[in-house]
């Protein structure tokens, strides 16, 4: 890893979050692309792709569940995790620091309104 | 001078608050802001007001006023500091959607060393995960040719004009009220009014003496002097002798109360505090084995690239704020000695917070920015306190043994098992507030491990052994 970087390397392959697992932090993508897998009676089904400026695992911020899906990495990939701890805090101190989430989540949302409007029309 | 710039009272000029007028106090489409320093809490500031400006479709004019080229190595363009940006700070920012570029973060810091008269270890986090930035300023100590190298303070100030502020390469030299309103003249013979004036400067600015003639209550905060030094050590002499770990000190030297040397691209950055820092103190301290033995034996501290001797704020200035005025980072409050660019952001988001959504009256900064400030302040208090004891601890060998056993064997042990470790890292870097690293050395647990280790280190018969120094 380079001197002057942030976060953690993970290699092509790597599971950064696997479903089923506690969380107590959010990942947010440095650098690189990952995928969400959601596994099934031993079947992987590909959620989405993510890249960099996106974040993961932010379920684990706001509710006390297990992890819903797995996180992998396609090809190298730097993440950096966000405590949960250390950002419920700050956004109880400032609550427009969960704009950037919400509106990400808000996009999210918006998208899978699009996937089902896709399915129901098969 | 012009004589409009003289002595003139904020109660002279300002309309009386009330209701009918309560709307002159809001900021409306085209409305004005200045801001006076383009470093972090200046840049943070014309950001994040201008982020929620367009969220809520409102069109502002945000002016920085700064005149100095953050892209200059040296003191030129630097604003004089450590550069460390704390773990929080990081994680804040990258939730924000600001990550810190490779070419601005010098070095990536995962870990840190403790290093007393009796013995040094290695703290590291439980992720070993790089989450503390080390970064210049500028770009980086004087004759620094490495063109690779980019400047924090210039990044964000790029941030800010990307949202859409308007950079005034240029000088305030005065400041007055007109018509109610803060009115700045420039260096090159501007004058303008504008709705808000944001005041964005360190404590070691002439600028901070502008607002003193100015009745409106406003103290600039209290301050003591620091040491800061560059040592050019190369890449691979920095990465050998200094790896990714910030090196803190604590040894009994009098008048020394902390220090710090950090890693960053090719030097390593000597930073002290203590009770009236002199050639003496710096000598006695540059001189000590625990010091010299993390530089190459040829290491001449006479040979420093870059030293500066700035003040720093330690206790927060009085009404940091006033109708259309406010003052945010050093010049304000600030925490005590650690995460002062965590500081500078957060009292710039409150004060951008309060003049979009509340308005920018007195009342309105009391209100919704103080809270911010005041919240600073109170946990500063707290860390005198522990730099009190820490103070006193340092004095007594025996203690210092004890913490340096209490370490090192905790750093075998799970994250949440350590309890010395995570309180040391808290206190140095800045990580979380001083309350809460108070209270976690208050927990049994912490206080009966504490108490074992002093009782092994003063037991006459314990086995003789060394503390392992991590390498």
């Amino acid at each position: 890893m380079k001197a002057g970087v942030l976060g953690k390397v993970y290699n092509d392959g790597d599971v950064i979050v696997r479903q089923g697992e506690a969380g107590d932090c959010m990942y947010e993508i440095l650098e690189g692309t990952v995928e969400v897998l959601r596994e099934k009676n031993g079947q992987e089904v590909c959620l989405a792709v993510l890249s960099k400026g996106d974040f993961f695992g932010e379920m684990a911020i706001f509710e006390r569940e297990v992890r819903s899906a797995t996180v992998r990495a396609m090809g190298e990939v730097r993440a950096m995790t966000i405590d949960k701890k250390t950002l419920l805090r700050r956004i109880s101190g400032d609550p427009s620091l969960a704009f950037r989430i919400v509106e990400k989540m808000a996009n999210r949302i918006r998208e899978l309104d699009i996937e089902i409007e896709r399915l129901k029309a098969i | 001078m012009s004589s409009d710039f003289k002595n003139i009272k904020s109660s002279d000029t300002h309309p009386p608050l009330s209701d009918e007028n309560t709307s002159h106090f809001k900021l409306n489409e085209n409305s004005r802001i200045a801001v006076i320093g383009g470093g972090p809490s200046g840049s943070f500031f014309a950001y994040f007001l201008l982020n929620m400006a367009e969220r809520v479709g409102l069109d502002l004019h945000v002016d920085v006023f700064e005149s100095r080229d953050f892209d200059n190595p040296g003191p030129a363009g630097c604003n004089m500091c450590g550069g460390i940006i704390s773990e929080t700070l990081v994680q804040t920012l990258a939730t924000e959607g600001i990550e810190l570029p490779p070419n601005i973060v010098q070095r990536g810091v995962d870990s840190y060393f403790l290093h007393m008269d009796v013995g040094s270890v290695k703290i590291e986090t439980p992720l070993q995960e790089m989450r503390i930035a080390a970064v210049y300023r500028a770009r980086g100590p004087k004759g620094n040719t490495d063109l690779e190298w980019g400047s924090f303070d210039g990044y964000l100030l790029k941030l800010a004009r990307y949202k859409g502020a308007n950079l005034i390469d240029d000088r305030v030299v005065d400041v007055a009220w007109s018509n109610g309103r803060p009115e700045i003249k420039t260096r090159g013979g501007v004058v303008r009014s504008y709705d808000l004036l944001v005041v964005a400067v360190g404590v070691n600015s002439p600028t901070l003496k502008l607002f003193q003639d100015l009745d409106m209550g406003y103290k600039p905060p209290g301050t003591t002097k620091t040491y800061i030094c560059e040592y050019y050590l190369g890449h691979d002499g920095v990465g050998s002798n200094l790896g990714s770990s910030m090196h803190t000190f604590l040894l009994k030297i009098p008048r020394l109360e902390f220090a710090a040397i950090i890693p960053k691209g090719s030097y390593a950055t000597v930073c002290m505090l203590g009770y009236k820092i002199d050639k003496e103190l710096v000598q006695s301290f540059l001189n000590d084995p625990a010091v010299k033995k993390i530089f190459p034996p040829d290491w001449d501290s006479d040979k420093g690239a870059c030293q500066c001797s700035p003040r720093m704020n330690i206790s927060p200035a009085k009404k940091p704020y006033a109708e259309r005025m406010v003052f945010l980072g050093d010049c304000g409050v600030s925490r005590l000695y650690k995460d002062g660019i965590g500081a500078a952001y957060r009292t710039a988001k409150a004060a951008a917070r309060t003049a979009l959504f509340e308005g920018v009256s007195e009342e309105d900064f009391e209100d919704h920015f103080w809270p911010t400030c005041k919240s600073l302040k109170n946990d500063n208090a707290i860390g005198k306190l522990i730099f009190l004891i820490i103070g006193q601890l340092q004095k007594i060998s025996l203690t210092r043994r004890a913490i340096l056993r209490m370490v090192s064997k905790e750093q075998k042990k799970e994250g949440k098992k350590r309890r010395m470790s995570a309180v040391l890292w808290d206190m140095f870097t800045g990580s979380a507030p001083y309350k809460e690293v108070f209270f976690r050395t208050l927990h049994p647990l912490f206080l009966t491990s504490f108490l074992w280790s002093f009782a092994v280190e003063i037991w006459p018969f314990k086995k003789r052994t060394t503390i392992q120094e991590e390498s």
